[in-house]
């Protein structure tokens, strides 16, 4: 349960970007969280909407991306989506794969309102 | 009223990371060992780092810091082992992340070969916070069931090193040592794995060794 903590900072990172452009209200939060980033986005949904309160992001709506995990092996090439977290190639049975995607866990983008015309 | 669109595209863990990293350089150049271990509660960190204090002491310069969410009962059980320990208690964080090792750093004797970290026991949450690592520990201890890896699969697969322990009490469970190895190194093939026990020895010169030369790589490359 650790996504407490990481909606904390990333209400800093909010309040900063908010100042930088001179807005009134963060409406829209998205980010892209990977399937083995180690936080769930239903706990990341509520820890936001409960740390949102009284903030300059009160009214805003969060988007969960889900990004599935792929890799590409570097022995043989192939790339291709993980599901049952068998990290071999599937091509040539090579162990040594790099992971494309999966792992993230980014604030991708905000929208965002001024009061000034 | 106006509205806009911003393009962030910031990493949510990235002032960890940050830290983390400000930490592991700091730490390489010094030529000290990091090792953060994890674990579910009761896997026995401490007892195989009272293991190491005790292998390793008279030789080598080791320090530990222990995360607990409360009590100094890990700090005081290497203390008594004759090798500096701090404790950081969270408090109720589940677990450790880097600023909190930032803070206790100072303190670590400059002149120390190995620093080990002993996670808060939490086989999830521990595995998103780099702290300035060298290795990662993941330890799994024979009575907690021979299907943890497929069930926890992050702490498996970001780790560098896989310490099966209190195998002593194999004789008396269903869990099949084979099967935990296979399903480790599935889902990470680079995985160390060692078969260990504080209570009879098992392994754990194998342990030791293994430390060892992670070390002279680590001042190799910084030397």
């Amino acid at each position: 349960m650790h996504e407490l903590s990481i909606v904390a900072g990333l209400f800093e990172t909010l309040s900063a970007q908010a100042r930088e452009n001179r807005a009134a209200r963060i409406t829209g939060v998205t980010l892209r969280i990977g399937r083995l980033s180690g936080v769930v986005p239903e706990l990341l949904e509520s820890a936001f909407d409960m740390y949102k309160k009284g903030t300059i992001a009160e009214a805003a709506k969060l988007t969960v991306e889900v990004v599935p995990l792929r890799v590409r092996c570097r022995a043989c090439g192939a790339e291709r989506g993980v599901e049952s977290y068998v990290f071999l190639c599937a091509a040539c049975a090579s162990p040594d794969l790099e992971i494309l995607q999966g792992t993230e866990m980014i604030l991708e983008r905000i929208e965002l309102e001024s009061d000034d015309a | 009223m106006a509205t806009k669109d911003v393009i962030v595209l910031a990493d949510l863990l990235g002032t960890n990371k940050k830290i983390a990293s400000d930490i592991r350089t700091e730490l390489e150049r010094r030529g000290i060992l990091a090792v953060n271990l994890l674990s579910s509660p009761g896997a026995g960190k401490t007892s195989l780092l009272e293991q190491i204090a005790v292998r390793l002491r008279d030789t080598a310069k080791m320090a530990v810091i222990e995360g607990d969410i409360e009590t100094e009962r890990d700090a005081e059980r290497i203390r008594a082992r004759g090798v500096p320990a701090w404790q950081i208690t969270t408090g109720g964080a589940c677990h450790l992340e880097a600023k909190m090792i930032a803070r206790v750093l100072p303190q670590v004797p400059p002149e120390s070969e190995f620093l080990f970290i002993e996670n808060v026991g939490n086989l999830v949450c521990p595995a998103s916070y780099e702290l300035g690592e060298r290795l990662r520990f993941v330890l799994l201890s024979t009575p907690e069931g021979d299907d943890k890896p497929k069930k926890y699969p992050k702490a498996f697969t970001t780790s560098d090193v896989l310490v099966l322990t209190k195998v002593d009490l194999l004789p008396y469970l269903p869990f099949d040592l084979e099967k935990v190895k296979a399903e480790a190194l599935e889902l990470n093939p680079r995985l160390q794995i060692f078969v260990t026990s504080a209570v009879t020895g098992q392994g754990l010169d194998e342990l030791i060794a293994f430390l060892w030369r992670a070390r002279r790589d680590l001042t190799a490359r910084h030397a």
